[in-house]
């Protein structure tokens, strides 16, 4: 019954969202008042969703067989909380998550956006609905959750043991709540394009969906990596593997959108720039569903491959992108000129940003997809790999780290001030950080020194907005934009370190030997079994020490009975000087383990600075967030949301 | 804005759907095709697997076509292979075999318990001939022909369900 309610609510939400089109091309042509019915559909699509996606939490907890997907994916020996994340670890599951984040970001963008025009909010509520009407069918038709087995099987076939991690019950839904945010803002480029009202409003109603997207897809990525890091085993925090490509793309085309929105609102410049990487930042996370699930690629994210599922994706992904760009085309021609300025000033700058990140996006587009173009064209293999994006894009980042320094001190429209002076600290400081790693390192390569030299100087120049102001009445976005920035210097500082000065040591050790790594001496204590909830594991005992005290790590190798795989789970110690990482791996028949072990310092500031980078955004959002309560309640005290005005 | 600038979103857009359409219309090959098929094998000379009985030399690969098998005493799936060889063995094939960082009593012990169908066995203890071979595991086989040219690969054990293809690369090398 649970199963047949699920499927139920989300049929209605199917048919609420299919309601929306008629309604909105009524409204829109003043056939009649469409508004209120169109916020209230849109309102009432986001509670089923809700509801479906509950329906299949239930019978996940409660470990239904009878439900195709639960037999295929859990395990009544599972722990109870992977039994829970197991509903988004699988196609359907992640599938209706993603649905419903859609869903209920347009309730909330009918129940939220007050200052918008009537016409472009209705207009933007249609669009979402058109979204969410095609993964709706692609649900029911392709990809039913709710399908039931009969008979129902005495076992179900588990989960995939990589997955059975903490992370896996916060990363999916957090990059998708990122994601799918963005189709807000999509919707709302739709809107705006639609009616003509590409303005500042549009700007500001769009900024805090960019932002707390962004916000998400910032902590989701930075968890994927650390998740990727420790879980995997092998030692590295990113890959440029084509699914992390696939979840950076519309990360840097959020930060883009994230800056050109801010020119939007605040200056009423950048117009159609804005809404063309509205639609971008979206169809990027469509791309990104789309090549995890068609199976066209082979990665730990990607699901059962079935072709009919990804020509059914591949066709929604060309309809709304292609309808999307074809407004586009035909709608800029009309828009208004924005406000002039000239080029020192914030607007430049940050027009010079958004390309940087857009040229970056397309180096990590182009790579992700030039084997697939090169192998239509003349059939050639070739696969395109770390060296390539980072010899690439990681200059690109670097020169776009060192205008954050110097952008957010400038002045809108025209800068008069002698602003380069206030930079003489700061770039003394990367000049110091230059000379320093060249006499004290001179081995290592040019990119983690540029990369060192740039935190370096950003590390002190993202403060610099703050400097004579005062703190408390400076706007909570102010703070989060220079601690965002803050967090850029740290990341990059970690990963500069991480590059240049990682050891590392492989070999094949018996009990009672000792191995070297960087600073650090190592002695294999002895092996031992271990068991756990649902696996077998053969666990190390390692001593390290470093002159002083000794720290024991617990590194396994474990075994998992369904389905039978084998995983890594590294033992990491963190401390302030960096990460000892240590794997055990095989046995070779006479006595010896192999040991992988190294020596990362300050590799845990990558981590950190994403964290910082996020927390920044945050402050952000909840500044607005506070500025909008504020106003409100000094405009308009005591009125209902259904009769508040649309400016 | 000019209108082929605006029109250049929708264009690239038609070349992704292009590419990914061609795509799922065309799934990836993901076989392992050798590099070494149509090379001569490279040559080597190995001293023998078990004492009184011969060694394996690149030299000895000449004649009629052979199947070259790196095995080891301590490989399960060389266990499931044996009796797949043994088949060919009465079918004719010649084989040939090569021990990999194995011992003579261990390697012995294996012979007897799974049956002999090598004709010469070389020790490869140090793994250089299996790395020249580009091998990287065990078991693998190659078809050599009468010539000493390689002919075809088989990456792990062969299963009753390969013995035609093997058959087939062998009367191809003739």
């Amino acid at each position: 019954m649970i199963a047949e309610a699920g499927l139920a609510a989300l049929w209605l939400a199917a048919a609420l969202s299919l309601l929306q089109l008629p309604l909105t091309v009524g409204h829109l042509r003043g056939w009649f008042d469409g508004a209120r019915t169109v916020r209230s559909v849109a309102i009432a699509q986001g509670g089923l969703t809700l509801a479906a996606f509950a329906m299949l939490l239930l019978v996940f907890a409660r470990t239904d067989l009878s439900v195709a997907l639960v037999a295929t994916n859990s395990h009544s020996a599972k722990p109870f909380i992977y039994k829970l994340a197991g509903t988004w670890g699988n196609h359907e599951g992640s599938m209706l998550l993603w649905v419903m984040v859609l869903a209920l970001a347009g309730a909330l963008l009918a129940i939220g956006s007050r200052r918008l025009s009537q016409h472009t909010l209705v207009a933007a509520l249609g669009a979402q609905g058109a979204l969410a009407l095609g993964f709706y069918a692609f649900l029911l038709f392709a990809s039913n959750p709710f399908a039931r087995l009969d008979p129902a099987p005495l076992e179900g076939r588990g989960l995939n043991p990589l997955l059975q991690d903490p992370g896996l019950a916060f990363h999916p839904p957090t990059l998708y709540l990122g994601y799918v945010g963005l189709s807000v803002a999509f919707s709302l480029a739709v809107g705006a394009l639609l009616t003509g009202d590409v303005d500042r409003a549009i700007g500001r109603a769009m900024r805090p969906w960019v932002l707390g997207a962004w916000v998400l897809l910032t902590l989701g990525i930075t968890a994927g990596s650390y998740w990727a890091y420790y879980e995997l085993g092998w030692g590295g925090w990113w890959f440029w593997d084509p699914v992390e490509n696939a979840s950076l793309m519309p990360w840097l085309a959020a930060t883009a959108l994230l800056h050109s929105v801010t020119v939007l609102a605040a200056r009423g410049a950048l117009r159609a720039w804005t809404m063309m990487l509205a639609m971008i930042a979206f169809s990027m996370s469509m791309v990104g569903t789309f090549l995890v699930r068609s199976g066209i690629l082979t990665s730990v994210h990607t699901f059962a491959i079935d072709p009919s599922r990804g020509t059914f994706l591949l066709a929604l992904l060309g309809i709304y992108v292609g309808a999307a760009f074809a407004l586009f085309a035909l709608r800029t021609g009309k828009l208004k000129e924005g406000a002039p300025f000239e080029l020192v000033s914030r607007e430049s700058a940050l027009v010079v940003n958004n390309l940087l990140l857009t040229v970056i996006l397309g180096i990590v587009f182009f790579g992700t997809l030039y084997p697939l173009f090169v192998e239509a064209l003349s059939g050639e293999k070739l696969s395109v790999g770390p060296p390539y994006f980072n010899a690439v894009a990681g200059p690109l980042a670097l020169l776009l780290a060192a205008l954050v320094a110097v952008g957010p001190l400038l002045s809108w429209r025209r800068e008069t001030r002698p602003v380069f002076k206030k930079l003489a600290i700061p770039a003394l400081l990367a000049a110091t950080a230059l000379v320093v790693s060249l006499f004290a390192a001179p081995q290592i390569g040019w990119l983690p020194r540029f990369g060192l030299t740039v935190a370096a100087g950003l590390a002190v120049a993202s403060w610099l907005p703050l400097i004579r102001t005062n703190p408390l009445r400076t706007p909570l976005a102010t703070w989060g934009m220079a601690l965002a920035h803050f967090g850029v210097a740290v990341a990059i500082a970690g990963m500069a370190t991480d590059s240049a000065f990682t050891r590392e040591r492989l070999a094949a050790v018996r009990p009672g030997e000792t191995l070297s790594v960087g600073p650090w001496l190592v002695r294999l204590q002895g092996l031992a079994p271990a068991i756990g909830p649902n696996w077998t594991a053969i666990e190390a005992e390692l001593r390290a020490t470093r002159g002083v005290g000794v720290l024991i790590l617990k590194p396994q190798t474990r075994f998992f009975t369904d389905p039978p795989t084998e995983t890594n789970e590294a033992a990491i110690a963190t401390m302030f000087g960096g990460q000892l990482y240590t794997v055990v791996g095989k046995p070779d028949g006479e006595g010896r383990w192999q040991l992988r072990l190294w020596w990362k310092p300050f590799v845990t500031l990558i981590w950190l600075g994403g964290g910082l980078i996020a927390l920044g955004g945050l402050l952000a959002l909840a500044g607005r967030a506070w500025r909008a309560v504020r106003r409100e309640r000094r405009s308009r005290p005591g009125q209902s949301w259904t009769r508040k005005g649309y400016s | 804005m000019s209108r082929w600038l605006r029109l250049t979103p929708v264009v690239l857009l038609g070349l992704l759907l292009a590419a990914l359409v061609w795509r799922l219309a065309h799934p990836e090959d993901t076989t392992i095709r050798s590099r070494l098929a149509g090379q001569p094998v490279p040559a080597f000379a190995l001293p023998a697997a078990l004492p009184g009985q011969m060694g394996l030399a690149s030299a000895d690969l000449k004649g009629r076509p052979r199947l070259v098998n790196l095995f080891a005493s301590w490989c399960v799936p060389c266990i499931a292979e044996a009796p797949v060889l043994q088949q060919l063995q009465r079918r004719g094939v010649v084989i040939d075999g090569i021990a990999i960082r194995d011992r003579p009593e261990d390697l012995a012990a294996f012979l007897a318990a799974h049956g002999n169908p090598f004709e010469r066995i070389g020790a490869d203890n140090a793994s250089r001939v299996q790395l020249a071979l580009g091998s990287a595991g065990v078991p693998e086989s190659f078809v050599v022909d009468g010539r000493g040219i390689i002919r075809h690969q088989h990456v792990g054990p062969i299963e009753p369900g390969d013995m035609p293809t093997i058959l087939a690369e062998l009367e191809k090398a003739r």
